[in-house]
């Protein structure tokens, strides 16, 4: 296998939705090549840093303030009945 | 090395009669609903928009704009699924209408031989991120996120930030499979050629590049 057919599968890789041929492919490939072993290796680390980086998240002043305009829209929009927004 | 482990998401069993609850008329059921996704819609806002205004209006307009339009969900996909189709297609609105001079695509699809191929190979230190404190950190991630196109960034959030399937990503962007994949490889690339920078292992008295640097480049 070469570098850039392993690449191509690098994500089917991440995240484990493979046959066991190419999967053991993949991991004969990543035995010998230190490259690809690293790019695996911090593309994985990527991952696991954005999925665990609480970046964005809505504090809970602006949280209580955001569901109170919204059920007031929602209530006013019961009463006139449902529209197109 | 192994595959990364997906997100555990909620049990959503009792959704469907909430939705059910919420077409009869009954506002608390929708309250719920708000509740149970409003802060997944806030962070998903976010990053397309990158605009804290804009995403605590898309958080709202997402938002009634589902409720009007409950009697429209037939319930073949999750609600949820449903509704980040709404949110993802109110923040591209909030986005052209930022920034009109450029197109704003969901099918902006740069296609250079280059995005996929790493140009610099080198490995990390074993807890990268604890080089920063959570402050820096948070700069760091946010302004690496920033510069890729919307569409990429789009994809790598559902698929990666908010655990969606690829099936449930490709739904939500009314994107096909074959495209949410080709992304998905191109945005998790990229990003870690642009995080390298920041977390590459140093040799003796390398300095480490401030969070509030200059740039991507």
């Amino acid at each position: 296998m070469k570098c850039s057919e392993f690449l191509q599968e690098l994500t089917n890789y991440l995240d484990g939705v493979m046959d066991a041929k190419t999967k053991s492919e993949l991991e004969d490939h990543l035995s010998w090549c230190h490259n690809c072993y690293v790019v695996c290796d911090t593309t994985k680390k990527t991952i696991e840093i954005y999925r665990d980086s609480q970046l964005y998240e809505l504090p809970d002043d602006l949280r209580t303030r955001l569901r109170s305009a919204i059920m007031a829209k929602c209530q006013a929009r019961k009463k006139t009945g449902p529209t197109e927004v | 090395m192994g595959a990364i482990q997906p997100k555990v998401s909620e049990p959503v069993s009792d959704e469907l009669a909430l939705v059910q609850a919420a077409k009869g008329g009954d506002v608390n059921a929708f309250e719920e609903l708000v509740r149970r996704y409003d802060r997944n819609v806030f962070r998903i806002a976010q990053h397309i928009t990158q605009n804290r205004e804009d995403a605590e209006d898309v958080v709202q307009d997402a938002f009634l704009k589902a409720y009007s339009n409950l009697g429209q969900f037939q319930g073949q996909s999750k609600f949820y699924t449903w509704l980040v189709r709404i949110a993802v297609n109110e923040a591209l609105m909030k986005l052209r209408r930022r920034r009109p001079e450029r197109m704003v695509s969901l099918d902006e699809d740069v296609k250079t031989e280059e995005d996929s191929v790493p140009r610099e190979v080198a490995d990390w230190s074993p807890n990268p991120e604890q080089q920063y404190n959570q402050a820096e950190l948070r700069e760091i991630l946010g302004r690496t996120i920033q510069g890729l196109p919307p569409g990429f960034r789009t994809v790598f959030v559902l698929r990666d930030v908010e655990g969606l399937s690829t099936e449930e990503t490709a739904e939500a962007l009314e994107l096909s499979i074959p495209a949410v994949k080709s992304r998905l490889l191109r945005a998790r690339l990229q990003l870690r050629e642009r995080l390298n920078r920041y977390f590459k292992r140093r040799n003796g008295n390398g300095e480490i590049p401030s969070a509030g640097g200059d740039g991507d480049q």
